[in-house]
């Protein structure tokens, strides 16, 4: 199978603007005072790329912001150039990058599709012919002839996609444009790029959401810090690029255990204090990130400063926003505790986590059973979720569904 | 070139008052300068005003290309920046829309010399001789402004004020022949100085272009085209990069 597109070893690094002279007169006065701005610092976007994509096939190239995506996507559309390696692309190409397709800001939404068509190397006829079906996709007719300046960002993108998928490219790059428009709008553009694939377009797609590399991509890439860190079936690299994410994320959270972020509190009068809470799942280590439904137990060490008539532990899991989850303690629970002697543990365990995905608090207390408080810590014990894309609201509620067509 | 028409016709689109608005400036340049120089200050020529306009419609054409051409790169960084397009494409628009709006422009001027007496003559045909040398001229240093201003943004400014020092330069306002021996260097070295004494000569002194003087000026401005073509060339892939 021929390829469409070729990257070998390609590297591309861009000097820092800010270390350099940005007018003619500081220019001036830095060669006349002999005031050198340091060295020439460069920000490597690329460092030794090499992916090919077949002809008919579909890339998606996934990594988090800043990885080098979209300086990928200018070199193979001929907007940048390499500093080392080759780009070789066969066949029309057509680029949404960033915020849609390179408009004209004083030209009238008219001019720019046919501007753009003609820069794609359509000729005058068949733009003339395609303008109608152009404008009529972005839902624009309205707003065609105004000047593009005028334009919201959602009309820009949606005229910028409209132009970019009527082209009929050989070689199709979007970058991160899937999210365009209201939902019908949407609709018809997965449709048309479900086309465009059947009818044997190359796509490139950049994105950091791994359900548009699963739905749309044959093969997949992952980039970091402007390196291949994986490539192969969508599958395979989601999976890698997924662990490191959450392996990330459970660095941070792991840090913030440690040193309690921001809106941590702790109050209470002290005659027992917790001392510190460790999460795990089913196994021995802490864990801070948790797939729905998995078990979840946490651990608090307290230590007695004076002795405490009957004290009642508690915890509240709460969302990043505030929302409480659910809150519980060992009274509510009818649990009767021992004697706590001079320190221990005391650990709540959740057999199933169904939290449906995002950021949570787990707050842990001690009281007297009359309310007074001894010790509250509040987000100071963040841990993440991950479940189904998709799912609404907080909880996951144990559901069957039965379908009965008469 | 279909692309250069096309930029064309959407900045003059449905602008009929907007293309007067055009002349407007000129025209009251043209009426201050005369009131100044011919009513206070007393320059002798016949039919100053017309003197005045001979020389002044070209100079707002080359001081506006090279102003609208010196933005024409960074102004365009959206659709340099998302899809492949030729840099040199955008100061050439602003340069030629400036050469159309001069050249739609004659009409009304050669109705003023009619009227102000200065008349026309058959060395009228002579025009296009120094019009195309001002637009190689004017193409050359916006190419050159614009891919300068990509990388320095003050260029334009600076720009702005030495266009006005290079106007009093320019014997516009005052024949060349006013230049005292000694300072006859300022205008064997401005290019703009033989450009507006033909353009002079074709309106104004009725004589044809003196080819002595605009032979070389047409070859520095090809050579100056060739160098600025080619340092856009060498140029255009770290203009992408700062704009």
């Amino acid at each position: 199978m021929p390829a469409a597109v070729r990257l070998q070893g390609v590297s591309k690094s861009f000097r820092f603007r800010a270390q350099r002279a940005t007018t003619l007169k500081s220019a001036v006065l830095d060669a006349v005072g002999r005031r050198r701005p340091g060295g020439a610092e460069r920000f490597v976007a690329l460092r030794d790329v090499t992916l090919e994509v077949g002809a008919g096939r579909s890339l998606g190239v996934i990594g988090r912001n800043g990885s080098g995506k979209s300086t990928l996507l200018r070199l193979i559309a001929g907007i940048y150039r390499p500093d080392a390696g080759r780009v070789r692309v066969d066949g029309r190409v057509a680029a949404l990058i960033e915020l849609g397709a390179g408009f004209h800001p004083e030209f009238s939404g008219r001019e720019n599709v046919l501007l753009n068509a003609l820069v794609l190397g359509l000729s005058r006829r068949d733009v003339a012919r395609k303008l109608d079906e152009i404008v009529a996709f972005s839902g624009l007719a309205a707003f065609i002839d105004q000047p593009t300046r005028t334009y919201s960002t959602g009309m820009y993108m949606r005229l910028g996609f409209s132009v970019a998928v009527h082209v009929d490219p050989e070689v199709l790059l979007v970058d991160e444009v899937l999210a365009v428009g209201d939902a019908e709008f949407q609709k018809r553009c997965h449709d048309r790029l479900a086309e465009l694939r059947r009818r044997g377009t190359t796509l490139v797609i950049v994105t950091h959401d791994p359900a548009a590399v699963e739905r749309w991509c044959d093969e997949a890439v992952w980039l970091d810090g402007g390196a291949v860190r994986a490539a192969g079936s969508p599958r395979t690299v989601l999976d890698h690029y997924q662990d490191a994410v959450v392996r990330e994320e459970s660095a941070a959270l792991a840090a913030m255990h440690e040193r309690p972020g921001e809106g941590a509190r702790r109050w209470g009068r002290g005659d027992v204090r917790i001392e510190g809470v460790t999460l795990r799942g089913a196994g021995a280590g802490a864990r801070y990130v948790f797939e729905s439904g998995e078990p979840l137990t946490a651990t608090l060490r307290y230590r007695v400063e004076r002795p405490a008539p009957a004290p009642v532990f508690g915890f509240a899991v709460m969302r990043a926003d505030g929302f409480c989850v659910y809150g519980g303690n060992t009274e509510l629970a009818g649990v009767a505790l021992p004697a706590l002697g001079r320190t221990g543990e005391v650990s709540v365990t959740f057999d199933r986590l169904d939290l449906v995905g995002g950021s949570y608090f787990l707050d842990v207390a001690v009281n007297s059973r009359e309310g007074v408080v001894y010790d509250y810590h509040g987000r100071h014990y963040p841990f993440a979720v991950r479940s189904r894309p998709g799912e609404l609201g907080v909880a996951r509620l144990p559901h069957r569904w039965g379908v009965r067509p008469d | 070139m279909a692309l250069v028409w096309r930029d064309l016709r959407a900045r003059y689109r449905g602008s009929v008052l907007g293309f007067l608005w055009t002349f407007l400036n000129p025209l009251l340049m043209m009426a201050i300068y005369s009131l100044v120089f011919s009513v206070y200050m007393r320059v002798q020529l016949p039919a100053y005003p017309a003197f005045v306009f001979a020389g002044l419609l070209p100079w707002t054409s080359f001081s506006s290309s090279l102003l609208r051409g010196a933005n024409a790169i960074v102004e365009s960084g959206d659709l340099l920046k998302k899809v492949y397009f030729p840099p040199q494409i955008l100061p050439a628009v602003a340069v030629a829309s400036a050469l159309v709006n001069f050249v739609l422009s004659l009409p009304l001027l050669l109705a003023f010399l009619l009227l102000s007496g200065a008349g026309v003559d058959w060395t009228l045909l002579a025009l296009p001789v120094p019009l195309a040398i001002q637009a190689v001229l004017s193409l050359a240093l916006a190419l050159g402004a614009a891919i300068l201003s990509a990388r320095y943004r003050d260029v334009y400014h600076l720009l702005a004020s030495v266009l006005t020092l290079w106007f009093f330069l320019t014997p516009v306002l005052y024949p060349a022949d006013a230049v005292p021996p000694g300072l006859r260097a300022l205008l064997v070295l401005n290019p703009m100085a033989p450009l507006t004494l033909a353009f002079q000569d074709v309106f104004y002194y009725h004589r044809w272009v003196d080819v002595g003087t605009l032979g070389p000026l047409a070859l520095v401005s090809v050579a100056l085209l060739a160098a600025a073509l080619w340092a856009v060339e060498r140029w255009r892939w770290v203009v992408v990069e700062e704009i």
